[in-house]
């Protein structure tokens, strides 16, 4: 059983918590990088699992086995930096799909589960709302999109899903009604 | 004669490079898929055979005898399973090209091969590994070819959930980096097998912690209530094929995962109090989550949600009948979740729209169709003569033998969330196939654009679960390979008596456990 020493502990715990702090953001840059911090802390943490300091295992004359570095780990890392680097490549080529389809790098949230969350409300509102999303789901453009991602207040972003929420679905209204 | 061991992860490999360089020829292409999909069955077939009749099947794969190299590794449980994954996904692949073949002009079929044999044999190397860090790498060969799957042809809303998927999937996969890590630096070894004896003798905390950490890793793989956010989010957008080969295969191998680690490395004498109320927890809000959904493969993913509070009320028990239960409900499941996504694919197809309120006066699904559907609806209900009622009756029992109030409870969940599937499937039946209209007429006739439509701006593309195509009737190979689908499943319930002897064995196996270790360490000696 290996002990980590205190600053590789402390170097790992604050890599995951960086990681899951940016995994926690809104916007797809953030998020990638955060797996990236997280995909190297759990590197580390692979390497660590081993003991540290002792030389690699290279051709020549034979030591005793306990002299050498565990090269367990070390294939596990790399394994594990390969599949992690490989996957980085693919969010980052994800994440550029969605910049280029929407106009912004922001994780946005379900159509369909705000739709039905609202369903209630929306058939209680009736007719009055009815035309209001009407018009506002008229008005729908890439540029309104655009500035909406720009402000990042919270009103502005409720406003642009609730905007979107009614285009996709603009007959619902009074289907449900 | 252990080299056929190979044969489910290497044959989709290397089919799947093969069919990247035939990328030009799409008939090649299908027929070198369906051709190594069915040699993998007829291997799996003669594995699982093998493996009831001798014990586990191990192969040291690189020539590395068992503690030392990878080893792959055959019990009754992998073996079963990986049949019958192989076998959804052989039905799946024909009714995906059946559905490629009535689209002409998809660009994205010849990228979909190489990734589906790739997911295959991710699969394959993940029921059959014998070693936590190959699981990992399982699980990232499989996951990184579902991500490739689920962003195909991507609009809006494929990139939206096809991101959320991706990244909860990855989050989860560097959890199970962490949780291997942890293993290693506490025992020293990465061998499921070794593992168990080592850590048995790690102090009591320090098992708890690595125990529920490779919970969670599975649990958000497999759905999990609290974990499950991301499912029914990210399936309903794929293709349905697709949705169909990930609801089957990619939450069962979560299942699996949990099954293998914790009988294998954390045994207990008692009912597992904490996925006990996890079990209840992802019955009771799957299924009210299906109970509110309006599309129709948002509804079909709350109910895998809830479903898989079924395998995991098998495994909280944690005793012979409990796992029987659960091997039981995982065969089956795999089987009737698959049939159901590619029974409403055919209603989406023929409808022309996915969501529920909107099937109204569309053309109604043809009598084979409303049979499909009914068939694995009702056994996932658990009603009678199908195979959720046997496997469904197997955990029932389990719960009552158990007897403690912990089961009771779990009994109640199961009974009451059947009822409620049923509930669910009922209303999804009443609105699919009762309330559109009979006749002839086509979609745009029956359902005429309401005025408000020319001034509002065109669909946007990215709305893929609601876009309005025209009503179509299905190819033969969609429908051939859906009954396939349905015909398995009864005849599971028909062979439900060998099943279920077979699945007593293998929960037999999991809980004792020496056999699973004697065969892999003993190879240590020749």
């Amino acid at each position: 059983m290996n002990t980590l020493d205190a600053t590789l502990a402390t170097v790992v715990g604050g890599l995951f918590a960086v990681g899951f702090f940016l995994l926690m953001q809104r916007s797809l840059m953030r998020v990638v990088l955060g797996f990236v911090v997280l995909g190297h802390g759990t590197n580390l943490l692979l390497l660590s699992a081993g003991r540290s300091g002792d030389p690699p295992i290279v051709e020549g004359p034979m030591r005793q086995v306990d002299g050498y570095a565990d090269p367990l780990p070390q294939a596990l890392a790399l394994t594990s930096i390969v599949i992690t680097f490989g996957l980085t490549t693919f969010l980052l080529a994800l994440a550029y799909r969605s910049w280029r389809l929407t106009g912004h790098d922001e994780v946005r949230d379900d159509l369909e589960d705000r739709r039905i969350g609202t369903a209630r409300e929306r058939v209680d509102a009736g007719e009055r709302t009815d035309a209001g999303e009407r018009t506002d789901a008229g008005e729908r453009t890439d540029a309104g999109e655009r500035t909406g991602a720009g402000e990042r207040t919270g009103a502005a972003e409720q406003t642009r899903d609730r905007r979107e929420g009614t285009a996709a679905e603009e007959e619902t209204p009074e289907d449900l009604a | 004669m252990t080299t056929v061991l190979a044969l489910p992860v290497l044959l989709p490999v290397l089919a799947a490079g093969a069919s990247l360089a035939l990328r030009h020829h799409h008939t090649t292409q299908r027929l070198l898929s369906v051709g190594v999909l069915a040699t993998v069955l007829a291997t799996a077939i003669t594995l699982l055979v093998r493996a009831d009749q001798r014990g586990p099947q191990v192969l040291p794969v690189g020539g590395w005898d068992a503690p030392t190299g990878v080893s792959l590794v055959a019990d009754r449980l992998s073996a079963l399973l990986l049949t019958v994954s192989i076998l959804v996904a052989l039905s799946v692949l024909v009714f995906a090209i059946g559905q490629g073949v009535t689209e002409p002009g998809n660009e994205t079929a010849a990228t979909f091969h190489p990734a589906y044999l790739l997911l295959t044999g991710g699969v394959g190397l993940a029921f059959l590994s014998g070693d936590l860090f190959n699981l990992f790498v399982a699980f990232e060969v499989m996951l990184g070819a579902s991500y490739v799957l689920i962003t195909l042809d991507s609009g809006r809303a494929r990139a939206r959930a096809g991101m959320t998927y991706t990244m909860t999937s990855l989050t989860s996969s560097l959890l199970f980096i962490t949780a291997v890590a942890l293993c290693y630096g506490a025992t020293g070894t990465v061998n499921l097998a070794q593992l168990a004896g080592r850590v048995a003798e790690l102090p009591e905390g320090l098992r708890s912690a690595l125990s529920l950490l490779l919970l969670v890793v599975f649990g958000i793989k497999s759905a999990m209530v609290p974990l499950h956010f991301w499912l029914p989010d990210s399936y309903p957008t794929a293709p349905s094929p697709i949705t169909a080969v990930f609801a089957a295969l990619l939450t069962k191998v979560g299942v699996y995962g949990m099954l293998r680690t914790q009988t294998l490395l954390f045994p207990r004498d008692d009912t597992w109090i904490l996925l006990a109320v996890l079990a209840i927890a992802t019955l009771l809000i799957g299924v009210l989550g299906a109970i509110a959904q309006d599309d129709v493969n948002r509804l079909l993913s709350f109910t895998l949600v809830s479903h898989i509070g079924f395998m995991l009320l098998g495994l909280a028990l944690f005793d012979v009948a409990g796992l029987t239960g659960a091997i039981l409900y995982v065969v089956h499941h795999i089987v009737v979740q698959a049939t159901l996504f590619l029974a409403a694919a055919l209603v989406v197809h023929r409808t022309g729209t996915a969501a529920l309120h909107r099937m109204k006066g569309r053309a109604p699904p043809t009598a084979l169709i409303t049979l499909l559907f009914l068939v694995p609806a009702m056994s996932l209900a658990g009603i009678p003569p199908f195979s959720g009622f046997i496997a469904k009756l197997a955990l029932f029992q389990a719960a009552v033998a158990e007897g403690s109030g912990t089961a009771f409870a779990l009994l109640g969940a199961a009974v009451l969330t059947s009822f409620l599937t049923l509930a669910a499937m009922a209303r999804l039946g009443r609105k699919a196939f009762l309330e559109t209209v009979p006749g002839p007429s086509p979609a745009s006739s029956a359902h005429p654009a309401p005025p408000a439509s020319p001034a509002s701006p065109p669909a946007p593309p990215d709305d893929e679960a609601h876009q309005e195509v025209p009503a179509r009737l299905p190819g033969r190979l969609m429908l051939g390979a859906t009954c396939a689908m349905a015909l398995t499943g009864i005849t599971l319930a028909v062979c439900a008596g060998p099943l279920a002897r077979l699945s007593e064995r293998a929960a037999d196996d999991l809980l004792r456990r020496d056999t699973y270790r004697t065969a892999v360490l003993e190879e240590e000696g020749r």
